[in-house]
């Protein structure tokens, strides 16, 4: 017994297709040279030396003090955030879906803190932490009189990665929290627990995998974040910043290419722990759909100390991004609190207008080849059969695993010699092309995700019956598909802008003179200590994405597919 | 719709597929030869499982057949996309596309065929009067009921004119009343199309109402292939039997057969009678005595006597179980209204016309 004919007649049919096949070739290729080529230079980089392979770069970078002392720091800083932030996460999450909460106002407010951080730019609150509590602070200055406050280093750092990523384990949460059938918590009450035993036998234990994979997932994000550190980490390196530092300062890419390859490793095995194993547990210990809806917590006891933390913290976080215009519009920030457009004029003045140009058009560029990227390689991951879908599949999510630092130093290795030093596509490098090119890459990981699951929602034999009627592989994604998943297409377009428009890390090492990006003027002029001018560059990036993100949501509003569809329920 | 209706063909068809756990390959379906004559209406009957699905989907292209090859019409078609057969499938979930309203899906197909405006207006028109769905155009496909999806499905399917229509349990999703409803509506529009259809459920009382052939599947492979009527009186096995209405499986002995071998002398828990034999089994071959509930009453005196152990009132007839030796047996009694009804416990004997029952 064999299945070869079938095999035969698949592939027969399957090159039947021209549009598609050709495709799929090109997707590989895109995939071959932008994400795996680069993170292969690296590689390559660290093991070869003089044309043989050898460890003498690691062992010269292991030796490093430096080095050792970053990769520590980073881990724990990892470690602190994860928890942190999941822990907090939870909370909010057990707060919404649990306890009632008793005015409109929480509920907006924890809205704002769940889409705050999609929206803002990476160091926006390393910036209104400097101005609040940094030498000059506001609070520790101004209120509170402390002349020699240090903010800098890891209690920074860590206060603004947990700030900025509890919202993305609130929002995973949540989802999973609500599916969690009620009556298995009302069953264990009826038999005598309290709350809190509840708490702990059921909702907990439910809990874990899902807790594990938001832990991994900040703990990702925190590794890889290079801004931050950047800005508040004083001298507190983390790999990222060290191997930032060892390229423009030491002018050591070898060692460079080494440091991204342990941090590199280390990403990605800890994305394989939690893509393979603990997203299959979490669907496989919370895969049903809530019975029927949850009677809230309206005890006093839980309710009111669960309330007011989160109330802290989110009123908190607001505050840190009400502080950012603030910061744009007083004369001297710790100083001269009286109101002036100074900052903006001079942003204005110098190269303001040039780098909101460069930085608006490369990100309206390249959004919307993301978007429809990422709808492609969704819709061939979920409804079609070919070798080599494994492959793109993969590939595409691992771009979410690197660092965009590891992925500036491999495109730097990779291209600025052309395809292995031979000059091929070496004129691309130093353009806007190869930004767009990282835009694309960085961003492709999230809106495939967000394609795959909106299309693993749409019956298969809608798209079959399409085909059957006649329309070829192109017809059917054009007609049927991608107005299907018009919400989704959407939200990638808006989603893949704002994170390029606020990219910085692989953006930082790949700049040229000839371009300017804001998130670039926001850091250096941090950095020279001009956080008048860093918040008003800031503040406008604000604006630019909260409108995009406006616009998004209206048009989804009005014109998508889920409304049409969702008007009979 | 003057259109060439065309006959299928399976010409050794198997299909096999690999367990995703144990790596195990198995045929889903196994070495299926079958002649569809144009016009007809052949049913695929058989439980879930048996392959009836995977054969419909080769016919229409979504899978491909691991040997043999298929023919719709004189064409082999083996190596054809779906969007290359000329087929129409009318899907169990109707997979309306959700973005279009009723008109734009029956004109999907042939805007797809680029037809000029005022033709697929025409025909879309024509079509929806033929389901009676005419006045419905400007509908979005969910302000419809299921009924009313079933028939734009239909419509859809019918407007491309195709070569064979599909069916893959298109009424599994409406509820009791309405699938009787839509069962008739389906063959009639068939016959008054005179396409060629094939058609896929395990509803067996669905199977027998519209079928001109039913093909009973199991584990992959073809068990019968008849009329309704004579997979019912003449069921080729112990499965089709079974799994078509109910039956009660009574061992029993073949002492002699006649000439023809039509009718054979057997003995049941010792008593002698005459029964038909369409399956040609020998002597002292191994048969069971088929006898189903609704061929069988009960009565004070007769061959087989029994103590009854369930009688329960249904409404049309009363259900007994009748415990003989050790076997029991189940009948329905219908009209049970001027005749007595017997109770639990009591002795009873099974009365039957020896012409309707046969042995296998």
């Amino acid at each position: 017994m064999n299945g070869s004919q079938s095999q035969r007649l698949e592939r027969q049919k399957f090159f039947s297709d021209p549009i598609m096949v050709s495709t799929i070739a090109v997707l590989i290729v895109f995939l071959l040279l932008f994400i795996l080529y680069p993170l292969l230079m690296l590689l390559i980089d660290s093991v070869v030396s003089d044309g043989r392979v050898t460890l003498d770069v690691f062992r010269r970078v292991l030796s490093m003090d430096r080095f050792r002392t970053a990769f520590r720091n980073t881990l724990v800083l990892g470690f602190l955030v994860g928890i942190a932030s999941t822990a907090i996460g939870l909370l909010f999450a057990y707060v919404e879906v649990y306890v009632k909460l008793r005015s409109v106002f929480l509920e907006k407010l924890f809205n704002v803190v769940s889409t705050l951080p999609v929206v803002s730019p990476p160091f926006v609150l390393s910036l209104s932490m400097i101005m609040l509590f940094g030498r000059s602070g506001i609070i520790t200055r101004s209120i509170l009189h402390i002349y020699d406050s240090d903010i800098y280093g890891l209690k920074g750092i860590a206060i603004v990665q947990i700030l900025t990523f509890f919202p993305v384990c609130y929002m995973m949460l949540k989802g999973l929290l609500k599916n969690i059938d009620p009556s298995l918590e009302e069953a264990t009450r009826d038999m005598g627990a309290t709350r809190w035993q509840v708490f702990m036998t059921v909702t907990f234990p439910l809990m874990l995998p899902g807790l594990g994979n938001t832990f991994l997932v900040t703990f990702i994000e925190s590794v890889a974040d290079f801004a931050n550190p950047m800005m508040i980490g004083g001298s507190y390196d983390t790999l990222a910043t060290t191997i930032y530092l060892q390229v423009t300062g030491a002018f050591d890419s070898t060692g460079a290419a080494a440091m991204s390859v342990v941090l590199l490793s280390l990403t990605v095995v800890l994305f394989l722990i939690q893509k393979y194993y603990l997203e299959k547990r979490t669907a496989a210990t919370l895969s049903g759909k809530a019975s029927r809806g949850r009677m809230p917590i309206e005890d006093r006891s839980v309710r009111v100390p669960l309330t007011i933390f989160c109330s802290i913290v989110a009123v908190f976080v607001t505050l840190m991004y009400i502080m950012v215009p603030f910061g744009a519009m007083f004369k001297l920030w710790g100083r001269d609190y009286s109101l002036t457009l100074k900052w903006f004029q001079y942003m204005m003045k110098t190269s303001g207008l040039e780098a909101f140009q460069d930085s608006f058009m490369l990100s309206f560029v390249s959004a919307p080849i993301t978007a429809l990227l990422s709808m492609i390689i969704s819709y061939l991951v979920v409804k079609k059969k070919f070798r080599g879908k494994g492959f793109i599949e993969f590939v595409s999510m691992l771009a979410m695993a690197v660092p965009g630092t590891v992925l500036g130093i491999g495109y730097i290795r990779g291209y600025a010699n052309g395809l292995f030093r031979t000059g091929i596509l070496q004129q691309i490098y130093g353009t806007g092309l190869i930004l767009v090119i990282v835009f694309v890459v960085r961003s492709l990981p999230t809106g495939t995700r967000s394609g795959i699951s909106a299309l693993r929602q749409i019956d298969k034999s809608i798209e079959e019956s399409a085909y059957d009627m006649g329309a070829n592989s192109a017809e059917v994604f054009t007609s049927v598909t991608l107005p299907l998943i018009k919400d989704s297409f959407l939200s990638g377009l808006v989603t893949s802008f704002v994170r390029s428009i606020t990219a910085i890390s692989a953006v930082i090492l790949l700049v040229t003179p000839d371009f300017l990006m804001i998130t670039c003027q926001i850091n250096e002029q941090a950095e020279k200590g001009n956080y008048g001018v860093a918040c008003a560059y800031a503040t406008v990036l604000i604006l630019i994405t909260y409108s995009a993100v406006a616009i998004m949501n209206l048009v989804i509003k009005h014109f998508g597919t889920s409304r049409e569809i969702r008007e009979e329920s | 719709m003057e259109k060439e209706k065309k006959g299928v063909g399976l010409k050794h068809i198997s299909k096999i597929y690999t367990d995703p756990k144990t790596k195990k390959q198995f045929y889903a379906v196994k070495d299926m030869n079958l002649d569809i004559a144009p016009g007809s209406f052949v049913t695929l009957l058989g439980p879930s499982g048996c392959g009836k699905t995977t054969t419909l989907r080769m016919i229409a292209g979504f899978e491909s057949p691991d040997e043999g090859q298929i023919y719709i019409g004189s064409e082999a078609v083996n190596e054809l996309t779906p969007n290359k057969r000329d087929t129409a499938m009318v899907f169990q979930s109707y997979a309306l596309l959700p973005h279009y309203n009723v008109f734009d899906n029956v004109a999907y197909g042939l805007k797809l065929r680029k037809l000029p405006k005022e033709v697929i207006h025409e025909k879309v028109i024509n079509i929806l009067k033929l389901v009676e769905m005419e006045g419905m155009e400007s509908r979005m496909t969910n302000q419809l009921s299921g009924g009313q999806q079933q028939r734009v499905a239909l419509a859809r399917a019918l407007v491309l004119e195709p070569g064979v229509l599909l069916f893959d349990e298109p009424l599994s999703n409406l509820d009791a009343k309405l699938r009787v409803t839509m069962r008739t509506e389906i063959r009639r529009i068939q016959q008054k199309v005179g396409i060629t259809a094939i058609y896929v459920t395990h509803d067996q009382s669905e199977a027998m109402s519209i079928s001109d052939q039913i093909i009973i599947m199991s584990k992959g492979k073809m068990e019968q292939v008849g009329t309704p009527r004579e997979i019912y009186y003449h069921p080729a096995s112990r499965f089709v039997a079974d799994f078509i209405g109910e039956a009660n499986f009574i061992p029993a002995e073949v002492e002699s057969v006649d000439e023809e071998n039509e009718t054979a002398d057997i003995s049941v828990f010792g008593e002698k009678i005459t029964v038909r034999n369409h399956n040609r089994i020998k002597p002292h071959e191994e048969a069971s005595l088929v006898i189903r509930p609704e061929n069988a009453k009960l009565s004070d005196k007769g061959i087989l006597k029994g103590v009854v152990s369930l009688s329960t009132f249904m409404g049309s007839y009363q259900y007994y179980r009748l415990k003989i030796g050790d076997m029991e047996v189940q009948l329905s009694d219908y009209n049970p209204v001027n005749r007595k009804v017997y109770e639990v416990n009591e002795e009873a004997c099974l009365d039957f016309d020896p012409k309707a029952v046969y042995i296998l």
